[in-house]
């Protein structure tokens, strides 16, 4: 289905972006930075490290691929929905 | 064979396929130059992105820095990484819909003025400056060590290889080499941690060794206790929390991740690629392939830290491995006998009432002349003797540079030759790679930006190139001048500026410049020029004028002052655009079309 609004696809887009956007800081500077302390103290410990440290150096990082692979591919797919792929 | 021998034949290897592929991919015309012809395949520019953005002082110093400074390094960890999320989501995208080469060229006619597209060019000159000039200097320093050199004829030498396959090969060159080197690189880089991690922990994925147990010694503990346990012993403050305070951790950060996302040599690389959609592609795998390297950076510096202090901490001189006295023999290790008792001891600011743990008086050692008396040169147990006097407000004994934590550790891990030869030939592709890349934006910046698009627009394409061609070897002039003659402790402090230039500068100019129709010409250039002024101004005050820690603003390192700058740049922005004229329909379509990601066609230089 074509339906080829510019306004309806950009908005979509920005909600796509914004919600990202959210969890690109609550990864970084929340969990590694901001609530380190308190993660450090309160959540699961994974393997032998800290939460927070965890996340400062290890988590955030794994995360940001996932989100541009999250990125990429509602992206791609909101594209196709507006008509706006091309074929390669 | 000796480690000699095999450093030739590992690099040598390497060498010539470098040049085989430069030659063979090289540009026949501008737009090969530039862009590659704009058909990169996603993964092959994700690699090559990759090798551009690991410069020599990420593979060599940054373990060193978390090896030194635990928590508190990831700062740069999420800084360098994290700034990707924003670069892919929010810039580049809409730049390689917009579809022309360069920066400069989106911020002018964007903002439709010579002036604006005057300043980014100079910014752009700028932060490609600063930062080719360490690598040259990282280049220099491997080829001396190499071949036996002095510094200025290793700094030559590389200068040498970049201008051939850089002014040779253009854009694409660059690309296909790239993707040779990051292989290089990621093997460099990850197969020393995986020795070190069966070693230390029992476990050949070194991420898990972090998390898991030490097993090296005489009972089993978690690695990061066992870690925790050495530091605290020793008088340093806990690995696994920091001594940064929670507003510099942030701002630092914030910087970083900023500046990533404006530094023009990482935006120009995503128009090598076809489209839109393999431009969000092929981000993907620029970041897979970083972290590769970034998330085992953690655990080289964690490991390292342990062999360091297990390796030489208590032990006499007489018997410390070879590996150290090679470092003392290069100045990057020194070892001052404060108690005369012929042994190394370690220790950190908490063992001492004056809560400082300088070995010796002065940044940097010095040493005296080959010519003095053999007794200022060689102390009681044989070590090398320092020009500087020792600090006496302490009892740590042992100094290092940040630099040898990699260099050193598969010696200290008793690895195989080849290991150390593969990470020779590492550590030239990590600088040999961000050097061509940079040399290829900065030659751009003045052939296109500074001399066709304001200077003499009636150049022919043709001499556009010559002109790049030209660009580049006087860049790379001024930059190898610098790489022999470092402006003294400037470049690690030209880091701080041009990521805060970045983040000051291009980052909130190329945002809202994408995102808010009604910016004009006023608004931009009123932030972009109040943000770096203020943000020059206040790293030239705090690093430069001996401005004191009490006058820090909210206690904001210089490092971290680029965020606040880029704050005054949006707000300043808004505010004055919100007095002025709105910019001309054409800008105002022009920016509601970028927001459509297909028909991006090849990126063009006209």
């Amino acid at each position: 289905m074509k339906i080829d609004h510019p306004l309806a696809h950009r908005r979509a887009c920005l909600h796509i972006v914004l919600c990202l956007l959210v969890a690109w800081f609550m990864v970084s500077f929340g969990c590694g930075i901001l609530f380190r302390d308190w993660l450090d103290a309160n959540a699961p410990s994974v393997g032998h490290a800290p939460f927070g440290f965890w996340m400062a150096q290890q988590g955030s990082i794994i995360s940001f691929i996932f989100l541009l692979v999250i990125y990429a591919f509602l992206m791609n797919r909101l594209d196709a929905k507006h008509g706006y792929s091309e074929s390669k | 064979m000796t480690q000699d021998t095999l450093n030739f034949v590992f690099i040598g290897l390497s060498f010539a396929l470098y040049i085989w592929i430069a030659v063979k991919s090289r540009a026949a015309s501008t737009s090969d130059y530039y862009t590659a012809g704009g058909g990169v395949s996603p993964l092959a520019n994700g690699m090559a992105t990759a090798a551009d953005w690991m410069s020599a002082a990420t593979f060599i110093s940054m373990a060193g820095t978390v090896a030194i400074s635990g928590y508190d390094a990831s700062r740069f960890l999420m800084g360098w990484t994290g700034g990707f999320v924003l670069l892919t989501i929010l810039m580049v995208p809409y730049l390689r819909k917009f579809g022309k080469a360069t920066v400069p060229d989106f911020i002018g006619d964007r903002y439709y003025s010579k002036f604006a597209r005057g300043v980014a060019v100079v910014c752009a000159i700028f932060i490609c400056m600063t930062y080719i000039m360490g690598q040259m200097r990282g280049v220099g320093v491997v080829f001396s060590q190499l071949f036996g050199i002095g510094i200025p004829a290793g700094v030559i030498i590389g200068a040498a290889i970049v201008f051939f396959y850089a002014g040779l090969g253009g854009m694409k060159g660059i690309t296909y080499t790239q993707v040779a080197q990051y292989c290089v690189m990621a093997f460099a880089y990850t197969i020393p941690a995986i020795f070190i991690a069966i070693a230390l922990t029992n476990n050949f994925i070194p991420q898990l060794g972090l998390i898991g147990n030490f097993t090296a010694g005489t009972e089993t503990v978690p690695f990061l206790e066992k870690l925790n346990s050495i530091n605290t012993e020793l008088g340093f403050a806990e690995y696994t929390s920091g001594k940064l305070s929670t507003v510099n951790m942030f701002c630092i950060t914030a910087a970083l991740m900023c500046g990533t996302a404006g530094l023009p040599h990482v935006i120009v690389r995503f128009f090598t690629v076809k489209s839109v959609r393999a431009v969000r592609i092929s981000a993907c795998w620029t970041l897979l392939f970083i972290a590769v390297i970034y998330l085992t950076a953690p655990t080289i510096g964690a490991f390292a830290r342990v062999n360091l202090i297990q390796k030489l901490n208590g032990t006499s001189y007489s018997e410390v491995p070879a590996w150290f006295m090679e470092f003392e023999a290069t100045g990057q290790m020194a070892w001052v006998d404060k108690n005369s008792d012929g042994k190394i001891q370690y220790s950190g600011p908490g063992k001492s009432e004056a809560k400082t743990d300088a070995v010796f008086q002065g940044g940097a050692p010095s040493y005296p002349a080959y010519d003095a008396p053999e007794n200022q040169r060689v102390g009681p147990s044989g070590e090398r003797l320092l020009a500087n006097k020792a600090d006496d407000s302490n009892p740590n004994e042992l100094w290092f540079g940040n630099d040898i934590m990699v260099m050193a550790n598969p010696s200290m891990a008793n690895l195989p030759k080849w290991v150390i030869a593969l990470l020779m030939a590492g550590c030239i592709a990590a600088a040999l790679s961000t050097a061509a890349g940079l040399l290829l934006v900065l030659s751009t910046s003045i052939s296109h930006d500074l001399m066709k698009k304001i200077i003499k627009p009636e150049l022919s394409d043709k001499e556009e190139v010559s002109y790049a061609r030209i660009a580049s070897f006087m860049a790379l002039a001024v930059a190898t001048y610098f790489g022999i003659n470092p402006p003294s402790a400037f470049i690690a402090k030209t880091v701080a500026f041009a990521f805060g230039l970045a983040a000051s500068s291009f980052f909130p100019t190329l945002l809202i410049g994408i995102f808010y129709k009604r910016m004009n010409r006023e608004g931009a250039m009123a932030g972009m020029l109040a943000g770096i002024t203020f943000t020059i101004g206040y790293i030239l005050y705090f690093q430069f004028l001996g401005g004191h820690k009490e006058q820090l603003l909210f206690g904001i390192e210089p490092e971290g002052i680029g965020f606040v700058g880029m704050l005054i740049n949006f707000g300043l922005s808004f505010v004055v655009s919100a007095f002025t004229p709105a910019p001309p329909q054409d800008v105002q379509d022009m920016v509601a079309s970028i927001h459509i990601p297909s028909g991006a066609g090849d990126a063009s230089h006209h």
